[in-house]
């Protein structure tokens, strides 16, 4: 068998995350791992730590105690300034030879993956992408990571417990960030990375970053289907009298109506809305992983055999487009009696 | 100047919408079950068939899996590519992304000479994403994921990749070679090219590579090379709800929706 390498038996009691930095804070994913990382740790007496890579950040350490952090690893170096994969790896492979964490954590963002997949080459270890839920057994010091496979409908436990670290990236949304604590203190591991300039193998010719959507946080979700026609304009017009985003099943992201980013479902993003509003969805099982943890499920759908009707809380078989338009003006109406 | 050399790792995965699983073994239904080339492969083989368009390239497919991938993936040469090499041996079963990936390195480096490798973005069965970064830190190359547009530029030996980051894109330049992930649906895959199908489907050699063939350490291939343990496997809980059918006429379900609607949000 392939050895990592170093032996679970070497390994330090600490579970890294990974602090994906995004403009002044960090990426959603990377404070939702750190809420879990310190519940994990705090039931098992073991020691959190975030991991921050970047050029001058050193203000970025007490972010990363309030979010949980027992203990910061820093490594600042001015090729580290963007995010070059094979810099990173270099940078944090390093790190890792000298703290030998039992446990890495990484979001599945695209960073993360990119980073997450060349680490667990180097380290000869085995790697869990894209989890739904972790578990700490902390007799053994295993890390038993959830992943749902197959469009959803089975949920598999992975673990490498001959390995380590052990490896997984977690999928954003599943776990819920705590609020920060800013006053909460936590020690500085100030890790000088040795960078040479052929290690950074990528240049940025341009970059444009609009505003992005992040369904997972939005509280109304208004998802279309196939049965919508592509008739997205009138989800917007009810989104926006709601406070929601759209979201979409796959069919019309394919077809071009909406951005994939707003795909919802198991190859797209799970949410947990208050409520999630489905026009024209069949229903299919990599769907509605997708919706599952919404707290109110309403489905429209003009098939009463559609299976979303086993999966929502109120069902109304009717055509979509003679709902839609009829709804918009009854939320204005409700809005407007409110006001009053 | 050297034609290109395109390396594009394809497999089949079994179709998603007839994959049924017993709830009672939790083993998957295969009988009835189609396969497919796995859908995001397709958007690699059409990114390289798009770069041949446009320039001298050569093009080899490589897949591991057993010997049914053969049939299966010879479409890809009928589309456009020139050489395919199956790397198929009960070896090489049970890998996880750790042994995949090195399997695959091998093969690649049998392969020879390349100067991009593409790769699907994901497989529509394991859905990690993680084989394209792997490949990549074994060949010790670079690499471009989620690429939605690709040019090269064989006289300095680069390639300009856009790709898809959170909420915009950015375009990297890379050297080659390079290993290189391609955005599902980025591209229309084309049709087979009839011309081709006789040569395709009957007479185009297809290397099938055992263990033997390459250059593999043992311990580090199939089952055996792979560190993640299935440890569980259980169906996944369905969230049970309420049910109710509401109904009427249009303007009577719109207006008791948006009351529901109004407490539920407020």
């Amino acid at each position: 068998m392939v050895a990592s390498l170093y032996a679970p038996s070497e390994a330090n009691k600490a579970l890294w995350v990974f602090l994906e930095i995004e403009g002044d804070d960090f990426a959603r994913v990377s404070v939702e791992l750190m809420s879990k990382g310190r519940d994990l740790a705090d039931r098992a007496g073991w020691t959190l730590c975030g991991l921050l890579l970047g050029s001058d950040i050193w203000d970025r350490a007490n972010q990363a105690y309030a979010h949980g952090a027992d203990e910061v690893w820093l490594l600042d170096h001015p090729l580290l300034a963007e995010f070059d994969v094979c810099a990173y790896s270099h940078a944090t492979m390093q790190a890792i030879e000298e703290g030998k964490p039992s446990v890495f954590l990484l979001g599945a963002t695209p960073n993360g993956r990119d980073l997450a997949g060349r680490l667990a080459v180097r380290l000869r270890t085995g790697l869990n992408a894209d989890c739904t839920d972790l578990i700490l057994d902390e007799d053994r010091g295993v890390l038993i990571s959830e992943v749902t496979g197959f469009g959803g409908g089975v949920i598999a436990l992975l673990e490498s417990a001959e390995h380590c670290p052990q490896m997984s990236t977690v999928r954003p949304g599943v776990f819920i960030a705590n609020e920060p604590d800013p006053d909460r203190l936590g020690d500085l591991v100030d890790f000088k990375v040795k960078l040479k300039k052929a290690d950074i193998r990528s240049r940025i010719v341009e970059r444009h970053v609009g505003e992005g959507v992040d369904l997972t946080q939005a509280p109304v979700l208004i998802c279309g289907g196939r049965g919508i026609d592509g008739d997205f304009e009138s989800l917007r017009e009810l989104a926006e009298l709601l406070g929601g985003e759209v979201g979409a099943t796959r069919p019309p992201v394919d077809e071009g109506h909406i951005e994939r980013e707003r795909q919802v479902g198991q190859t797209g993003v799970v949410c947990r809305p208050k409520v999630a509003l489905n026009f024209g969805i069949s229903g299919a099982f990599h769907f509605i992983v997708g919706i599952q943890d919404a707290e109110t499920v309403i489905a429209i759908n003009s098939d009463s055999e559609a299976p979303i009707f086993n999966h929502a809380d109120y069902c109304i078989v009717a055509n979509t487009h003679k709902i839609l338009p009829a709804l918009i003006k009854a939320v204005q109406r409700e809005r407007e009696s409110v006001n009053v | 100047m050297s034609d290109l050399e395109i390396v594009v790792c394809m497999k089949v995965v079994p179709k998603s919408e007839e994959i049924r699983v017993d709830t009672e073994t939790l083993l998957l239904e295969r009988t009835g079950v189609r396969s497919e080339i796995n859908p995001p492969d397709m958007n690699a083989l059409e990114m390289a068939l798009a770069l041949k368009d446009d320039q001298p390239a050569r093009i080899s497919i490589l897949s591991m899996g057993p010997p049914f991938f053969e049939p299966i993936l010879r479409v890809g040469l009928a589309m456009g590519a020139e050489r395919f090499f199956l790397m198929s041996d009960r070896e090489f079963a049970g890998a996880d992304t750790l042994a995949t990936t090195y399997t695959l390195a091998k093969g690649i480096e049998k392969i020879g000479n390349f100067d991009l490798i593409l790769c699907g973005e994901e497989s529509a069965d394991g859905a990690t994403g993680q084989v394209p970064p792997g490949l990549a830190e074994w060949l010790d190359l670079p690499q471009v994921t989620l690429a939605t547009e690709l040019s090269v530029d064989r006289k300095k030996r680069i390639v300009q990749a856009r790709r898809e980051i959170k909420g915009g894109y950015e375009i990297q330049d890379v050297k080659l070679p390079t290993v290189i992930s391609v955005k599902t649906a980025s591209n229309e895959p084309r049709f087979i090219d009839y011309n081709r199908k006789p040569w395709a489907f009957d007479d185009a050699e297809v290397a099938i590579w055992s263990h033997d063939d390459v250059d593999v350490e043992d311990g580090y291939i199939g089952l055996t090379g792979s560190p993640t343990v299935v440890s569980g496997l259980r169906e996944a809980e369905v969230r049970e709800r309420r049910k109710e059918f509401i109904q009427g006429s249009p303007e009577k379900i719109a207006s008791e929706l948006a009351k529901r609607l109004q407490g539920i949000i407020t």
